[in-house]
């Protein structure tokens, strides 16, 4: 058997403590996370209880206070060259156009301009964006931006994809033709994906297993959910069968109690 | 600020017109004594004898070089401490009392000191001009690196930028928004650097004209060195408002 792309052991990230007198923060505790070569795996879990932390520490981004990281068997130093990572926040950089910020990591690795220029061309067609690449970010909608951002990483051809809730921000329709395009990106050249979503349904529709957290302090894997579902898959079609209600009432059932939880911690801070 | 229509440049104009109009008649009928406030026309006919007999440019050469020296070097040493003291935390918690005391010292008293160590030729005034102009465009640079967006950075950062890579593809853009705030302000800057100097030490330049004509009374005269002055400090700052705009075409208006 290859050893797995991704392999977290006994993560733990303590926060030190915001100002004098307050305690540190653990954010997360004891997180074991694997996933195969070529697997799409989801984690969800309720606002706050460390997905981005978690993810940070799979890039290599943070240093976790305890546990180990491996990357297709080999520990991780450093940034994670291997992946890449699509941030929950607005990530690109403003002053470049969109083909420019596609072809910013062909630049550092000092690709010819007129190969990069052409692939660039090639990807923002692939994501949709055929003829939008010298338009500047503020000229596009959060969508688009969210394909610039998509093409900039896979231009990269990582073999590994860490999504931060890449489509938390746009209206439903807007996200599930994203969440199409991404699956039909996905299965043409199988990377190995850990997705982050505080949205159960999204996080069924395209994973081969999903993770559950818990709430925070100290938030760990509380169930794991292999996804059996024939693929290719519709996401939109896919949530009204019979098959995907049925795991998702059993996810819930394990969900419900931490997303109360965290939701009182939330009013109570 | 808006794109200026026709109609308002009409007002615009209208409005120099009225104030030189307002000054000549007050002036002429002596209602502000003309000895002290000058005549808009004899104004108008020093300029026009600077200009068309060229006595002007030897002095307007020199008072532009040393602003531009100054402006362009103060500009340059600014961006470079800004940028290197921005990523270096140690450096600059070691330095920020010292950069905050020479900032808030009245730059001008040093002027007799510049006199002392470069003499009486452009060169103090150059030095003059770039201690102002480089605190201005340095603090600007210095919290424009640290403003940098983390987020933007350390996704530079996974796509696989290096740290020169990082300084030109974020760093030093990210910086420019607030470099270009502080050049306005550095091109008049610069010019009060130059002519303070003249005034306190000089044999060319406009700062010497107009000290000159002040020695004999011709206030004038003088009124024809300040707007001379005004005007090309004017231009100076239009340029680097299209160099803004051009530099800066990525921001939403
Ligand atoms: N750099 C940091 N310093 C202190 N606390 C942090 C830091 N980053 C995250 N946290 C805390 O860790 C917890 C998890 O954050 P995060 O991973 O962003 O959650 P999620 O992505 O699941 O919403 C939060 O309570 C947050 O306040
Ligand atoms: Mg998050």
């Amino acid at each position: 058997m290859t050893a797995p792309a991704i392999s977290l052991r006994d993560i733990v990230c303590t926060f030190p403590p915001s100002s004098k007198g307050r305690t540190p923060y653990t954010a997360v505790q004891n997180v074991s996370l694997t996933v195969a070569d070529g697997e799409f795996v989801s984690v969800v879990g309720p606002t706050g209880c460390g997905k981005s932390t978690l993810l940070n520490v799979a890039a290599g981004l943070l240093n976790p206070s305890g546990g180990s990281v491996d990357i297709f068997g080999e520990p991780l130093r450093g940034l994670n060259r291997l992946a890449g990572y699509m941030f929950q926040a607005e990530a690109l950089m403003p002053w470049r156009t969109a083909m420019q910020n596609v072809m910013a990591g062909l630049e550092v690795r000092k690709v010819d301009a007129a190969e990069s220029r052409r692939r660039a061309t090639e990807w923002l067609e692939r994501v949709g964006l055929g003829g939008r690449g010298d338009a500047y970010l503020h000229q596009l909608s959060g969508g688009m931006r969210k394909r610039v951002a998509l093409a900039q990483i896979l231009i990269l051809e990582p073999r590994i994809l860490l999504m931060d809730e890449p489509f938390g921000a746009l209206d439903v329709q807007t996200r599930q033709l994203m969440e199409n395009e991404l699956l039909a990106l996905w299965s043409a050249n199988r990377k190995s994906v850990i997705f982050i979503t505080h949205d159960l349904e999204e996080a069924i529709s395209m994973s081969d297993r999903v993770v559950v957290m818990s709430a925070g302090p100290a938030s760990h894997p509380i169930g794991e959910f292999p996804i059996d579902l024939p693929r290719p898959r519709d996401v939109a079609e896919i949530r009204l069968t019979p098959e995907f209600l049925r795991i998702h009432a059993a996810i819930w059932e394990t969900m419900r109690d931490e997303v109360l939880k965290g939701y009182q911690q939330h009013e109570r801070a | 600020m808006n794109a200026p229509n026709a109609s308002m440049n009409f007002y615009r104009a209208a409005m120099f017109a009225g104030s030189l109009l307002t000054w000549y008649v007050l002036t002429e009928t002596a209602i502000l004594p003309p000895f002290f406030f000058g005549e808009p026309l004899k104004i108008a006919a020093q300029m026009w004898t600077w200009f068309s007999s060229g006595t002007i440019y030897p002095h307007l050469a020199i008072t532009l070089l040393e602003t531009l020296l100054a402006f362009v070097g103060g500009t340059l040493l600014g961006l470079i401490a800004g940028l290197w003291l921005g990523l270096q935390p140690t450096a600059s918690d070691l330095l920020s009392p010292y950069l905050k005391a020479f900032n808030s010292m009245p730059r001008l008293i040093l002027a007799p000191i510049f006199a002392v160590w470069f003499g009486l030729g452009i060169w103090s005034k150059v030095a003059l001009g770039i201690s102002i102009v480089f605190f201005l465009v340095f603090f600007n640079v210095f919290h424009g690196v640290r403003e940098v967006n983390p987020v933007v950075l350390a996704n530079a950062r996974m796509i696989g930028a290096n740290k020169p890579q990082l300084l030109r593809m974020v760093y030093i853009p990210s910086a420019m928004t607030w470099v270009f705030a502080s050049l306005h302000n550095a091109v008049g800057q610069a010019f009060v650097g130059a002519v303070i100097g003249e005034y306190l030490g000089s044999v060319k330049g406009i700062g010497y004209l107009i000290l000159e004509a002040e020695g004999i009374f011709d206030i004038n005269a003088v009124f024809a060195g300040i707007l001379t002055l005004t005007a090309f400090a004017y231009g100076l700052d239009t340029i680097v408002s299209v160099a803004e705009r051009r530099l800066l075409r990525w921001q939403p208006h």
